[in-house]
């Protein structure tokens, strides 16, 4: 009878020990504590600038009257055929010439390394004086391409930026030619962790030239290829410099993106905020897809950027 | 197939064929090299016209660019000298914008070695429980595009009065950049015995010594990669500097080189010669940790 009273009684402080000593790991005495503290700063700076804004922006585009006027706005449908476009060409031509090129800088010599350097200057230059750059080699009166197609062919070039699709056109060119780099020196060294003794296996077995690429590298490639393509399409949602540099919107509002639209449009020249928040938040269906896919892909794979 | 072939052939003529086979080779040497050479060229041509053109305009004695020739006819570099001496009234303030990118970019770089390392020490070294939220957090937000959250931080950062304050700026670039390094210095850390930790815990270290003494020197390297990156990432970010740093006293270069391009007036030569001089440290400081870097950004490349 005692023996069981005091079983009982002991129960519950046995339980608050066992539970706190599992919240505290292997961790003893002071050790929590700090632990603790070494993550706090994180948690605050995660808590302040990516709960809080989130929370903040589902709130302000919570309200369901806004979506009429977003719908309804020729303007916004103009940029979700942008950002369809945008993303169909942007990621897969800037993927797919990076997978090419990876190949090409795995030729030996000082040449090749040499040209690598050269090449990955748009990466390594901001983007801000290339865009803009950019944005001036297109003009249709002075600009250098066009002043170029005169005197090398004696055409007349077009007005680049005045033209709805040239200037879309134009946008996803920058965005390639910046992003490019990036992708090709992550697929190079994805292309050069793949052992040597696996190319001279495929060799004995007759695997050569487009063989050795279709039934060794793109194989081994394809999982860190798709993971950058599900990445290379995240971050190409969120682009904000590359349409506001080179053709900053225009012509008439018809080159935006869904960012500078909702920056850009709707915050700072209409002053309607909550119309920003809630166009941005039209990309959310394809985005929170892509970000549970991605977060898995991530894990499981470890590749790591 | 090529083998058996090569087998089946009349033994009469092995000398020649060897020469022909040699010759074959040959031939697509020469192919694949002069296909070398074209991309090259292409590449080249692709890389460099859009910086060619920086520098071009940067060289035009007149601050006019409408121009009908390829390279300017007299180029001078006095545009550069202009932009070094504030010389004209667009760039009166270049330096203290210089330095209000300086102090932004180190700050950030600061603060993410900070909180990137103290955070990857607790989870992976000392091993707090529940430390994979954490990670988890961090992942979320290296995939989330910084732009979708900039109308909200925007207006919560006017709310409380915090526009044209560099710490705003700071602050996010600081959230978006952390979770990079997060993962690389767990990533690291793996190829760090734990039983050093132990050894010191057992001596008597707490785990701020340990953090001191025995992680940080043994991180240096993967410290050195991250650093380089957010410094980079601090000194070329364009969106959150352009909406929250916009007054005479705050702005830093890159929201001045953005106002230039929406003024119809603006001396282009200058201009440009202003974004090589802001373009030139993050250059130097890729290329001066570029190896180190890359090491950073790919590693694990493809596993799985």
């Amino acid at each position: 009878m005692t023996t069981v009273s005091a079983i009982e009684l002991g129960r519950p402080a046995v339980r608050r020990q066992s539970l706190w000593r599992y919240w505290r790991g292997g961790l003893q005495g002071s050790e929590f504590t700090w632990a603790v503290a070494f993550v706090v700063p994180y948690i605050g700076v995660f808590c302040a600038f990516v709960i809080y804004p989130a929370l903040y922006g589902l709130w302000m585009g919570s309200n369901p009257s806004l979506y009429p006027e977003v719908f309804s706005d020729p303007i916004y449908l103009n940029t979700v055929v942008n950002t369809m476009i945008f993303l169909a060409f942007g990621v897969n031509v800037k993927l797919f010439l990076a997978l090419m090129l990876s190949g090409f800088f795995m030729r030996p010599g000082w040449w090749t390394k040499a040209l690598l350097m050269i090449f990955v200057l748009p990466w390594a230059v901001p983007a801000l004086p290339t865009f803009i750059s950019i944005h001036w080699m297109l003009n249709g009166e002075w600009g250098l391409v066009n002043n170029a197609l005169w005197i090398l062919f004696g055409v007349d070039g077009p007005s680049w930026l005045n033209s709805r699709w040239l200037a879309l056109g134009s946008a996803i060119f920058s965005h390639v030619w910046k992003w490019t780099p990036f992708w090709t020196v992550i697929l190079l060294a994805g292309r050069m962790s793949i052992p040597q003794e696996i190319y001279d296996a495929a060799k004995v077995d007759g695997a050569t030239g487009l063989r050795r690429f279709t039934d060794v590298t793109f194989p081994l490639l394809a999982n860190l290829y798709l993971v950058l393509t599900l990445l290379a399409t995240i971050f190409l949602l969120g682009d904000f410099n590359s349409v506001y540099f080179v053709t900053g919107g225009g012509p008439a509002n018809s080159t935006h993106l869904l960012a500078t639209l909702g920056v850009v449009r709707d915050m700072l020249e209409l002053g309607k905020p909550q119309l920003g928040v809630a166009a941005v938040m039209s990309a959310l269906p394809l985005l929170i897809p892509l970000v549970i896919i991605l977060m898995r892909k991530l894990k499981t794979s470890e590749a790591q950027l | 197939m090529t083998t058996i072939t090569a087998d089946a052939r009349p033994q009469s003529a092995p000398a020649r064929s060897s020469e022909r086979m040699r010759r074959a080779a040959r031939r697509w040497r020469y192919l694949t090299n002069a296909g070398a050479a074209v991309v090259s060229v292409v590449l080249l041509l692709w890389t460099l016209t859009p910086i060619y053109n920086i520098i071009m305009v940067s060289l035009e004695a007149e601050g006019d660019v409408s121009v009908t020739h390829i390279f300017p006819p007299e180029p001078s570099a006095a545009s550069f000298w202009v932009v070094l001496t504030e010389g004209h009234w667009y760039l009166e303030s270049f330096w203290h914008q210089f330095g209000n990118s300086v102090f932004l970019a180190g700050m950030v770089t600061f603060f993410v070695l900070l909180i990137g390392s103290l955070t990857s020490f607790s989870i992976s070294r000392m091993r707090i429980r529940n430390g994979w939220v954490i990670t988890n957090a961090a992942l979320l937000t290296y995939v989330i595009p910084a732009s979708f959250l900039a109308i909200p931080f925007y207006l919560i950062m006017n709310r409380y009065g915090l526009q044209n304050n560099p710490w705003s700026v700071i602050a996010v670039l600081v959230t978006f950049a952390t979770p990079y390094a997060i993962f690389i210095f767990q990533e690291y850390g793996r190829s760090i015995p734990l039983e050093l930790d132990e050894s010191a815990r057992i001596d008597g270290a707490s785990p701020l010594q340990i953090y001191f003494r025995i992680y940080l020197p043994l991180m240096a390297p993967a410290l050195v990669a991250v650093g380089t990156y957010a410094l980079l990432l601090a000194w070329n970010e364009y969106l959150y500097q352009f909406l929250l740093l916009s007054n005479e006293q705050s702005m830093t270069v890159a929201v001045a080189l953005g106002k230039f391009l929406n003024s119809d007036v603006a001396p282009w030569n200058y201009m440009m010669a202003t974004a090589i001089i802001y373009a030139l440290p993050p250059l130097a400081t890729y290329y001066i940790f570029r190896n180190r870097m890359s090491s950073g950004l790919t590693m694990g490349g493809v596993k799985g």
